[in-house]
């Protein structure tokens, strides 16, 4: 039992996937991973405070993507890379994230002020 | 025996460990797994207010994730901005609206099988262009000059002042600076921030509908008798 | 440090990596949990001074000078309670979440001019960004105490420590105009020789600017008289009212650790950093470049001189704390969205039109012709040891 951890990590370590350095393919698993995340949580929680936590999630996936398609850390020979535009898009994205969920949140406070509720499914005044 | 057992793999262990570690790769992967780990957490709480700290923590390490890839002017917004601004807004909501019904909302069942058929098909799209095209996948070799915030922001003014010498020569004949950008935005906020003010601004509070009804149901009977 | 270890002793590189990272780690707890013990034993001894008492007169002597130490044994000896109601594991991460956000701030913080733990090129901002990060740890802990008045307190807090951070980017971004770059340790090189380089005295502006930073510095880590989030009066603790023992001492390390950030930032940005009033090494004749003894000892005092500095920064923050009563919340936002915001911003512009017209301070400025732009400003990437030409050095060799 007690084996088992120092056995998997020697494993880990002699396979070279702690020695080897990351690439761009790494950057965007993770980017991929943060935007599912996002999208699911937009699409499952009831909570529109739980939905802009899965907008923000999006955002941050997006960003992930394009820093590491602008890094100079993650280039080898021979690929293309946007330089600093990378780092100049994901900035405008935090910018204009911080600015919808400013408008977002002011919806929703505005909504739970009307409705005493923040459950979007109470949200069908307009539903035929 | 199980002694010489432990002794061996321990020492199997330390030789492992001489070998070289690379750093930015146990880190990358530290903050990738704390990121992605947190984002998954948020999607399977049902708890408004844990949603909003797994967040956070997952913001946070994709700050790092920001800061190993060299872009530290963008780390150090990310934190500033991202994690110190909105997701403070954010965390203000939650507190203003967790009143104890609402703070775990549960949706049926039927719609998170849907939810997660949806995602397992999203992150496999994602995961599989990821890997498909082959320059993306070779690492970089050597160092590179530290990181600077000095281009990032003379583009802010418009002036390019990288020199980038593995860009792509399409990119490289079309580099422009970002002030336009730069002059909408600020614009951009400053209305957001006018229209967000003025929309939740506090008003007298609506009775809610179901003692609404009640309500003029009673003031009926009792405007009759 | 690493190269030490490489190449004299042997070690494998990453192995020497890790022991220098970790020395370096064990140096800043050991800054803030040591300079918590100093301070608080001084903090009791300084209210009692000012309140016309003695204060610990009986632990370890006549100055009752283990009293922080019997305080933190007592601290752990404590039964650790949790209220009914509480979110467990919010209620057991926020201490934490606070002590690691002052502790981040340490990483990008200079001590001299090669003693620090990582040289980031966008230092002022990484350090402001994560002090601004301390108020989820105090968010979490009032939500997760499980009582209204502990989320009063913290709801309070939050508000206030977000609304000074505007004000004091504000106030952060004028040394970072006048220096050219965003490394604290350029900003502190910039102000090398006699007092007189220091930003605090380069025009009027700066020295507005620099009281008004310190009046956010001072409600940004909730000092009185912003304190009304532990306002013993009215919210019993606050948002830490529900936590004893070890827990609660990591709040108080992260308060004390973050109230001595802001002052050795303050040190950095306005009065030179680790380049004392009087340029003692160099009117000794001792040059600057890595690996001389002697410039170690340098070293040394510049930092010995940082932490004089900031140790000042903090005991003037205790001044004023038993002096001055206690800001009702109406009046710390009125403070900072009516006064410093404004007051920030007109210096700024100030200092921005003054750095176009007389570069270099006031009497370098007046000597000079007009509308003459700084090469500093034009510094390519990786420039940061360049040195651009207004600012005088006074005959000393920085590598």
């Amino acid at each position: 039992m007690n084996l088992i951890a120092p056995l998997c990590a020697a494993g880990f370590f002699a396979s070279g996937v702690l020695s080897d350095p990351v690439s761009v393919t790494h950057y965007l698993v993770v980017g991929a991973i943060l935007f599912t995340s996002g999208v699911v949580c937009m699409a499952v929680k009831r909570n529109a405070l739980g939905i802009l936590m899965g907008i923000e999630l999006v955002l941050n996936g997006a960003n992930v993507n394009f820093i590491a398609f602008g890094s100079p850390y993650l280039r080898g020979e021979g690929s293309a890379s946007i330089g600093l535009d990378g780092e100049a898009i994901a900035l405008f994205v935090i910018l204009l994230a911080a600015a919808e969920a400013a408008v977002a949140l002011a919806i929703t406070l505005n909504f739970y002020n009307n409705h005493s509720t923040v459950d979007i499914d109470e949200a069908d005044d307009l539903q035929g | 025996m199980m002694g010489t057992l432990l002794g061996d793999s321990t020492a199997t262990l330390g030789m492992v460990l001489l070998a070289a570690i690379n750093w930015h790769s146990l880190l990358f992967y530290l903050f990738a797994a704390a990121a992605c780990a947190c984002a998954v957490a948020v999607v399977l709480t049902d708890n408004v207010v844990r949603m909003a700290f797994y967040l956070v923590l997952s913001l946070g390490a994709t700050a790092g994730i920001f800061f190993l890839a060299g872009a530290d002017f963008v780390g150090a917004m990310q934190l500033m901005i991202y994690v110190g601004g909105t997701l403070v807004l954010l965390v203000f909501g939650v507190m203003l609206t967790a009143q104890a019904p609402f703070v775990s909302i549960r949706t049926p069942a039927s719609d998170k099988v849907l939810g997660g058929i949806v995602g397992a098909a999203l992150l496999m799209v994602l995961v599989l262009s990821a890997f498909s095209v082959e320059s993306w996948r070779r690492p970089a070799m050597g160092l590179v000059a530290a990181p600077s915030a000095t281009p990032l922001g003379m583009a802010f003014l418009g002036v390019r002042v990288d020199d980038d010498p593995l860009a792509a020569p399409a990119v490289d004949s079309i580099r422009s600076g970002y002030l336009l950008p730069f002059e909408i935005v600020s614009v951009h906020l400053l209305v957001v921030l006018v229209g967000a003010a003025y929309l939740a601004r506090a008003k007298r509070r609506r009775i809610p509908r179901g003692i609404e009804t009640a309500g003029a149901d009673a003031a009926a009977t009792g405007g009759r008798s | 440090m690493a190269d030490f270890l490489i190449t004299t002793v042997g070690l494998p590189e990453w192995l020497a990596w890790t022991l220098t990272a970790s020395v370096a780690a064990f140096l800043v707890l050991n800054v803030i949990a040591g300079g918590a013990l100093v301070f608080i034993w001084a903090e009791r001894k300084i209210a009692a001074r000012i309140q016309d008492r003695l204060g610990p007169t009986r632990t370890g002597g006549r100055f009752g000078w283990l009293q922080s130490l019997a305080d933190g044994i007592k601290l752990l000896a404590k039964e650790d309670l949790m209220p009914d109601g509480a979110d467990g594991m919010l209620f057991r991460l926020a201490p934490y979440v606070s002590f690691c956000a002052s502790f981040c701030a340490f990483i990008a913080l200079p001590f001299a001019f090669d003693f620090v733990g990582q040289r980031l090129n966008v230092g002022v901002f990484f350090v402001v960004a994560v002090l601004g990060l301390e108020v989820f740890g105090v968010i979490l802990a009032g939500y997760a105490s499980a009582s209204k008045w502990s989320l009063f307190g913290a709801m309070r807090e939050a508000a206030q420590v977000v609304s000074y951070e505007v004000p004091l980017g504000m106030c952060v971004v004028v040394p970072v105009m006048l220096a050219g770059s965003m490394d604290l340790i350029t900003i502190a090189e910039k102000q090398a020789g006699w007092f007189i380089n220091w930003y605090l005295f380069h025009d009027p502006f700066t020295f507005v600017i620099f009281w008004v930073y310190v009046t956010c510095a001072v409600a940004s880590v909730n000092r009185a008289p912003f304190d009304l989030a532990e306002a013993e009066s009215e919210l019993v603790a606050g948002f830490h009212t529900e936590y004893s023992g070890l827990r609660w001492s990591f709040f108080f390390m992260a308060e004390y650790g973050s109230m001595y950030l802001v002052s050795a930032l303050a040190a950095i940005l306005f009065m030179g950093g680790w380049n004392g009033p009087i340029p003692v090494a160099t009117l000794l004749g001792l040059s600057e470049g890595t690996g001389d003894t002697a410039n170690y000892f340098v070293r040394l005092a510049g930092c010995a001189n940082l932490m004089g500095k900031s140790t000042l920064g903090v005991l003037v923050m205790m001044w004023v704390r038993w002096t001055l009563p206690r800001l009702r919340i109406d009046q710390v936002m009125t403070t900072c969205l009516k006064y410093c915001t404004p007051i920030a911003a007109f210096m700024f512009a100030g200092v921005m039109f003054w750095q176009l017209l007389l570069p270099g301070g006031v009497i370098r400025g007046l000597s000079r012709p007009a509308g003459e732009i700084r090469e500093g400003w034009l510094e390519g990437p990786g420039g940061q040891t360049a040195v651009s030409g207004p600012v005088p050095q006074v005959s000393q060799v920085r590598p």
